[in-house]
């Protein structure tokens, strides 16, 4: 089965103005603050992962004309539709997010760090090369930065592995890694030097010892 | 009635969809409105860039909470009260003469809500997201900051569940204010790369 994201947009050729926005202008339209509070709700009750979120929003046909806010709501749409038997069933949710818990849950969170059942492959200063091809399902190194060569800037412990939790096959929990690209190995030497690195956070599966 | 509910006013098709999703939702035991209405006053009131500044300015007061800040983000900020969803593994990083951080999220939109709330719809934007990783000089431009060309630029592309929170330098001039008058200069770009602390008046 082909998998597309059409939100994987590092380093394209996109002109459009950026506009600086005003601290505190939170919304632009009635709908938009109860479009971001029920994804908020829905995603607490645990029919779905925020992984299993991401793949619905990157995989909209028509990503690239919607708003941010349209983006989140057609993928509320959708993934309430995938659920839709269990939903119809009015087996009460796992988890219901009531008012008078929203702070705790807020201020808990969803840590994403497990316990590491191995020792990590790569340490700090390691030079490590990214992986070239790009599987068909949700996955999170970017395009830019496949086929990569860079250096590990940080461990950060063992951490849910989004492509498996995003596919309904558990949380998989890998090591994961700041690493640290120079802009040429990313972009070459023909465009204007910005004297710049870009770091990418990835799981040990992405990456290979070089 | 709710206030976007005026009886003459047109209800758009998005409107209507929230409605009608929210509307199932409830009725099949899944959502609680009033939870709703929580979640958002907690993002409008409780949870945005205010808490980021108090952060900072503890940063610049306070060197033992700086070194805990850069060793471990997630419990000193936790320290303050700031914790939780969007920001539950943080990383602080900070700015010095010659280096300068920029966050940002190329395949979304991750961003630390703990601390700095919603992100701005720019952060969101496809063209940010497109140059900020390409072009970051182009783009801090846009943001009416020209950094010195010896100014090196670290580009912090949030792809996993770690959240960076950007330190800025100490506006200089500023020995004599108290931590909430530094808190006042720290504005929600500063921290996250695409402006520069205000100056003191």
């Amino acid at each position: 089965m082909s998998y597309r994201s059409n939100a994987d947009l590092g380093g394209q050729e996109l002109r459009g103005a950026i506009i600086p926005e005003p601290e505190g202008e939170l919304f632009h339209a009635p709908w938009e603050p109860r479009a971001m509070a029920l994804t908020l709700a829905m995603g607490a009750t645990g029919l779905w992962t925020i992984d299993m979120s991401r793949a619905a929003r990157e995989t909209l046909v028509n990503y690239g004309d919607l708003g941010y806010y349209e983006i989140w709501l057609a993928a509320l749409e959708k993934l309430v539709s995938e659920s839709g038997a269990l939903i119809e069933s009015a087996i009460r949710p796992p988890r219901l997010l009531r008012a008078e818990s929203v702070a705790a849950t807020l201020a808990r969170g969803t840590p994403f760090e497990r316990a590491p059942v191995r020792a990590a492959r790569f340490a700090v200063g390691d030079t490590v090369r990214t992986r070239v091809d790009r599987p068909a399902h949700h996955t999170r190194l970017p395009g830019y930065a496949r086929g990569k060569t860079g250096v590990v800037a940080r461990v950060h412990g063992t951490h849910v592995f989004a492509d498996t939790n995003a596919s309904g096959l558990g949380e998989c929990p890998q090591w994961l890694y700041t690493v640290e690209f120079d802009e040429r190995e990313l972009w070459g030497d023909g465009l204007p030097v910005q004297r710049s690195t870009i770091s990418v956070d990835a799981w040990e599966p992405y990456l290979e010892p070089v | 009635m709710r206030d976007d509910e005026h009886e003459h006013d047109a209800i758009s098709p998005l409107q209507l969809r929230v409605r009608a999703l929210e509307s199932v939702l409830t009725e099949k035991g899944y959502v609680d409105p009033a939870a709703l209405d929580a979640l958002i006053d907690a993002y409008q009131t409780k949870i945005g860039p205010r808490n980021g500044a108090r952060v900072v300015a503890r940063a610049w007061c306070d060197p033992q909470f700086r070194r805990w800040l850069l060793e471990d983000a997630t419990a000193a900020i936790a320290s303050l009260g700031f914790s939780g969803r969007q920001g539950e593994h943080m990383v602080a990083v900070e700015n010095s003469a010659d280096l300068h951080n920029l966050v940002v999220c190329t395949l979304c939109s991750c961003y630390p809500w703990s601390v700095l709330g919603l992100p701005p719809t720019w952060y969101k934007s496809a063209p940010y997201r497109a140059r900020a990783v390409k072009d970051p000089r182009g783009v801090l431009r846009e943001f009416g900051v020209e950094l010195p060309e010896s100014t090196r630029i670290r580009i912090w592309d949030s792809t996993a569940e770690v959240r960076y929170l950007v330190v800025p330098q100490r506006p200089s001039g500023t020995g004599h204010l108290s931590e909430s008058d530094l808190a006042a200069l720290v504005t929600r770009d500063s921290m996250i790369g695409t402006g520069l602390p205000r100056a003191p008046t």
